[in-house]
């Protein structure tokens, strides 16, 4: 069949009018009907700008200006109206919390429908009919604070499949949930895409994932520019993903390591299709051999100890079921889960955010149940998810500085403290900026700087790198690495099992409420019953492993990651 | 916090009508209850009023602490009332007929009693109307109503949006209180009120800045969905008006000229037994 | 000023969610009976300065008619509409476009407080009193003392509250060319 354009970008630029320099410039694309492609891009390069002018919110809610021409069906954008487009294309938004704007999952769904004057009945069981596709049936008089990550992407999902757009479009559909819900969320996307033969175009960084399921093109976006428009094979043999800061799926860059030549007709782009010659596999087997195993880090003593800590919310069933949990110091773990596990609330518990309802908390051997939320913070620092709910001063050094102000010390001596502080976290240079100003990441490492400055022993992250590209990402652990081994105890809360694998001596994994396993990430990430029972996933390391037969695969996975890590450090 | 409304979901004759019927039934009742302070209308909405409850299968004690706040409520203001002006009740009747004498100025009437009877009757209307129609009506199907009833559709909306985010909203407060509470802000009543307000305001910067950057992703989540397109739209929580709505508001309507009829008769608001 | 566009419309919810949360929850006692330290009016002065008079209008009717709903006491309506006219005459009177391009300095403090004390002076010593007695028949005397109390405590809350938003706000909102130092 011939290709049929639907969205064409023709030498075309944009440039939100607060910048200084275009967002994106020189853009030539095009995107046919039926087509699966997938968008690239390190942190800040214009992906979601592309998106925005994709779905029409660039022109007509963003002010800015345009060059060049956009079509989408042929007709330019600019001569049609943001109604128009969005009946042509479909938007699912990152955030989907915001993009929940009903009461109820069903409302939510028949959001669009209402405004086009659908009647009732009309509207009643188009809704059941989207809600079957995605399968939130069951939740249809839900409120969006009783639905999962997963389940509430599913509605959003819905909301747009009701009024049947030719073109979907996902901007970041993966972050924030559990590895196995977004391997379901690829799936459905991809069902549906063979369903109903719409055009689909994915914004994601976290590549391996998103092939999980076959794309035709990936689009790499750097500064403003398409850098690379090439099917995945192509691209997975070449070096552009490196080049441009992002992460190559593992399996590729472990046979990298082994020196193994990729070509196109092994098509590297999906585990299950890939072809490797005996002589790739012995390739392999003798880098694994040849890479020394990294030491065992030995054990501090005991510092933090959960004994069988119970906890319920006002509203209902509970929450933490029983908790045994002990973290010993100058260790570096992970604590890993699905959706809606109990991971947040579970070191609101130990921060004395909330009130444990059975169980108990020792600190060095003692029950810290009589401290304050204050006096514990002295020892545990708690870095929330979403920095601007920490951030409560416009400048950085006020920011850093707060608790220190509060407890009365004398201002040469916080100045000392606050700026020793950023140099260590990489933000000496903007010691006078405003916050607003910064990046997310740095955003996030503002809050994690406001935390040392009170010197903790522990430090807990809820997800530090999420929403974060490769190079941000490599930053922000490694600053992490150096703390650690400055001595402080640090616990991160995260769905990204790369991070795990990479970084952590060790990760308990949450279920329900429940402690299921507490073990070496290698050891845990391939074992099948805890991955399913967590819904995490299995890394494809150790798929490659089996692959090229290598009898001991966790010891491989261990390995490369070690390798790895070195590699990138010099 | 799922249901701030105490939405208590029953099968009954109330719970069947439409919201909007309801709030329409609620505005005007509200307003007769408002206008007029005729004894016998108002002492008979409030038998009325509390008949309704036992119609609606909601039972009084599953709204008894909200009625024990009211109360408390309604008896400060009434000692307010009679601190402020004791003679209220005679200026309005023009009579007066003494009771007893207690201090000073303070004097205790019937027109006084009277005249208080008639305000404790206008909350005792309002009080069982109001919270009637919260514990009946679905919040889903409170936007809607607002619509049927004539206002703007999306003003309408935006009710639901509050409704929608106030959840939220809650929880960030929450949350964002206490990572300030780790770092050394105290927020415990111990503090002096000037302080108390000042750490406020320290809570609220990250939860405005939060906000606002909400509003804008939202607002760009709706106008996707073309929120905005039409003149009108239509609603999925909206059900179908049947006999009993019509019904209902013809009562209200009635009650209202009653009401009005009434100021007529007594040429004026007030119904005097003291002549 | 006038139009409302979709984002007015999500800005009055939002506003609304935000003024019933402080409302409901975050009420601070005071000395007087029946008569609470109302951070709300901060919030409010802050949105409207920033969104306009309608928004600032809508926000105080629905946030204070939801506060009512909620609490299940008879909607107050005297005082719900006398929100309303706070919000609105703040939005009228209180330099919006400036705010909304960050820029607050002291002439705009200056502007912002006046505009503030005027519309609480109006809205609770004129519209509240006036339509208690209206409605209620409640003495002059009582109801013009209650609401000269509130008065005053709201003009020195909003005074410390909204302010305090307004300036920090307008530090956070970046100015033209500070972008470009960023990535
Ligand atoms: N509303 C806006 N006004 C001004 N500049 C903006 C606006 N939105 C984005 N930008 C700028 O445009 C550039 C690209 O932003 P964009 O959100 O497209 O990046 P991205 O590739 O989506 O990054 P991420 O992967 O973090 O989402 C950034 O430098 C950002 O600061
Ligand atoms: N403030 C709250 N009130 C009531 N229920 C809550 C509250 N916060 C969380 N929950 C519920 O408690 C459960 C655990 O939430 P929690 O945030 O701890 O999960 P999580 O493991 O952090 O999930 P995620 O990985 O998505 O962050 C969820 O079902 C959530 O809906
Ligand atoms: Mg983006
Ligand atoms: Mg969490």
């Amino acid at each position: 069949m011939q290709k049929i354009p639907v969205i064409e970008f023709n030498n075309f630029g944009y440039q939100y009018n607060a910048q200084a320099e275009p967002t994106l410039s020189g853009v030539d694309l095009t995107i046919y009907k039926g087509e699966k492609v997938l968008i690239a891009g390190p942190s800040g390069s214009g992906k979601s700008t592309l998106a925005h002018c994709i779905n029409g919110l660039i022109p007509f809610s963003y002010i800015g200006e345009i060059t060049g021409s956009l079509k989408i069906n042929g007709k330019e954008t600019k001569d049609m109206s943001l109604f128009e487009i969005s009946k042509t294309v479909g938007t699912v938004l990152q955030d989907s919390d915001a993009q929940f704007v009903g009461l109820t999952v069903a409302e939510d769904i028949a959001f669009a429908m209402e405004n086009d004057c659908t009647p009732h009945e009309a509207m009643l069981q188009r809704v059941q009919q989207a809600a079957k596709e995605v399968n939130v049936l069951d939740v249809l008089a839900h409120a969006p604070h009783e639905l999962s990550g997963g389940q509430k992407q599913r509605v959003s999902l819905a909301g747009v499949l009701v009024d049947d757009v030719s073109v979907l479009l996902f901007d970041e559909p993966l972050a924030n949930l559990d590895p196995a819900t977004g391997k379901a969320a690829i799936e459905l996307i991809d069902d549906i895409h063979k369903r109903t033969e719409a055009t689909i175009v994915i914004i994601e960084h976290r590549i391996e994932d998103v092939l999980h399921r076959d794309v035709d093109r990936i689009i790499l976006v750097n500064e403003g520019r398409i850098v690379a428009d090439m099917r995945p094979d192509e691209l997975l043999c070449s070096s552009l993903l490196g080049d441009n800061g992002l992460r190559e799926p593992l399996y590729i860059t472990a046979l990298k390591y082994a020196g193994v030549q990729l070509t196109e007709d092994m098509c590297p782009a999906s585990m299950d299709k890939m072809q490797l010659s005996d002589e790739m596999r012995s390739q392999v087997q003798s880098w694994f051999r040849a890479t020394p195993p990294a030491p065992e880090k030995q054990k501090g003593e005991e510092l933090l100890k959960a004994d069988g800590i119970r906890f319920a919310y006002p509203n209902g069933k509970e929450t933490l079921c029983g908790i045994d949990f002990e973290l010993r110091r100058g260790e570096l773990m992970c604590i890993v889960g699905r959706n809606g596990a109990g991971k947040s609330t579970f070191s609101k518990v130990i921060c004395g955010f909330e009130k444990p309802q059975g169980g108990v908390l020792y600190l060095n051997g003692e029950d810290i149940a009589s401290l304050t939320i204050k006096e514990r913070a002295e020892h545990i620092g708690y870095v929330m998810q979403n920095p601007n709910q920490m951030i409560s001063k416009n400048m950085i050094a006020e920011e850093v500085g707060l608790a220190l102000t509060l407890d009365g010390m004398e201002p040469e001596a916080i100045q000392q403290k606050v700026f020793d502080t950023l140099k260590i976290c990489g933000l000496y240079p903007f010691r006078n900026w405003p916050v607003s100003a910064l990046s997310f990441g740095q955003k996030k490492r503002v809050t994690v700087a406001s935390i040392l400055a009170m010197g903790p022993d522990i430090i807990i992250l809820d997800e530090p790198t999420a929403g974060q590209d490769f190079r941000h990402y490599t930053e922000i652990m490694e600053f992490l690495l150096e703390l650690n081994r400055q001595g402080v105890t640090i616990v991160m809360i995260t769905h990204d099992m790369h991070l795990m694998l990479e970084y952590a001596s060790r990760a308990a994994v949450f279920a329900d409420g429940r402690i299921i396993a507490d073990d070496s990430p290698a050891r845990l990430l391939t074992d099948g019953d805890i991955i399913s029972r967590a819904s995490l996933k299995e890394t494809s390391l150790f798929t490659l492993a089996v692959m090229c037969g290598i009898t001991e695969p966790r010891e491989f996975v261990q390995r490369f990651i070690d390798h790895d890590r070195e590699v990138r450090q010099r | 916090m799922t249901n701030l409304f105490n939405y208590i979901p029953r099968s009954s004759i109330v719970h069947k009508l439409t919201g909007a019927t309801k709030l329409a039934a609620l505005l005007l009742l509200t307003f007769a209850s408002m206008t007029s302070f005729d004894t016998r209308l108002l002492g008979g909405m409030v038998i009325f009023a509390f008949a309704m409850f036992g119609v609606s299968k909601i039972k009084l004690k599953e709204v008894a602490p909200v009625l024990w706040f009211t109360f408390v409520f309604m008896v400060l203001n009434n000692l307010l009332i009679y601190a402020f002006s004791p003679e209220e009740g005679v200026a309005i009747y023009g009579s007066r007929t003494e009771i007893c004498h207690l201090f000073g100025m303070y004097y205790i009437t019937w027109e006084q009693l009277f005249y208080q009877l008639n305000v404790v009757l206008k909350y005792l209307v309002m009080i069982p109307l109001v919270l009637l129609f919260v514990s009946t009506t679905n919040p889903s199907e409170f936007a809607a109503s607002l619509n049927r009833i004539g206002v703007s559709y999306k003003i309408a909306f935006s009710v639901a949006l509050a409704m929608r985010y106030i959840p939220d909203v809650q929880r960030e407060y929450h949350d964002i209180s206490l990572s300030l509470q780790a770092r050394g802000v105290e927020m415990t009543d111990k503090e002096k009120l000037l302080k108390r307000i000042k750490n406020v305001t320290t809570i609220l910067f990250p939860l405005i800045m939060t906000s606002m950057q909400k509003i804008e992703v939202i607002s760009n989540a709706m106008e996707l969905r073309s929120f905005g397109k039409e003149k009108k739209r239509t609603w999925y929580a909206a059900r179908p008006f049947r006999k009993a709505d019509y019904a209902v508001i013809a009562g209200s309507v009635l009650v209202v000229l009653l009401s009005v009829g009434l100021t007529f008769l007594n040429g004026g608001r007030f119904y005097n037994p003291f002549i | 000023m006038w139009k409302i566009n979709v984002k007015t419309i999500v800005a009055i919810g939002i506003g609304a969610a935000l003024f019933f949360v402080l409302g409901r929850f975050v009420a601070i006692p005071s000395p007087v009976p029946n008569v609470t330290i109302c951070i709300q009016y901060g919030l409010l002065a802050f949105m409207a300065a920033l969104f306009g008079p309608i928004a600032g209008c809508l926000i105080g009717l629905i946030g204070h008619f939801l506060i009512d709903l909620s609490w299940g006491w008879g909607v107050w309506w005297s005082w719900v509409i006398a929100s309303a006219c706070f919000g609105f005459v703040v939005g009228l009177l209180g330099n919006r476009t400036r705010l909304a391009f960050g820029q607050f300095g002291k002439k705009g403090a200056i502007n912002f407080n006046l505009a503030q004390a005027i519309a609480h002076a109006g809205a609770w010593i004129v519209i509240a009193p006036v339509l208690d007695i209206l409605i209620y028949q409640e003495p002059a005397n009582k109801v013009f003392i209650q609401g000269g109390v509130s008065a005053l405590s709201n003009i020195i809350t909003t005074a410390i509250v909204g302010t305090l938003l307004c300036f920090a706000w307008a530090k956070a909102v970046p100015d033209k060319g500070s972008l470009k130092k960023e990535n």
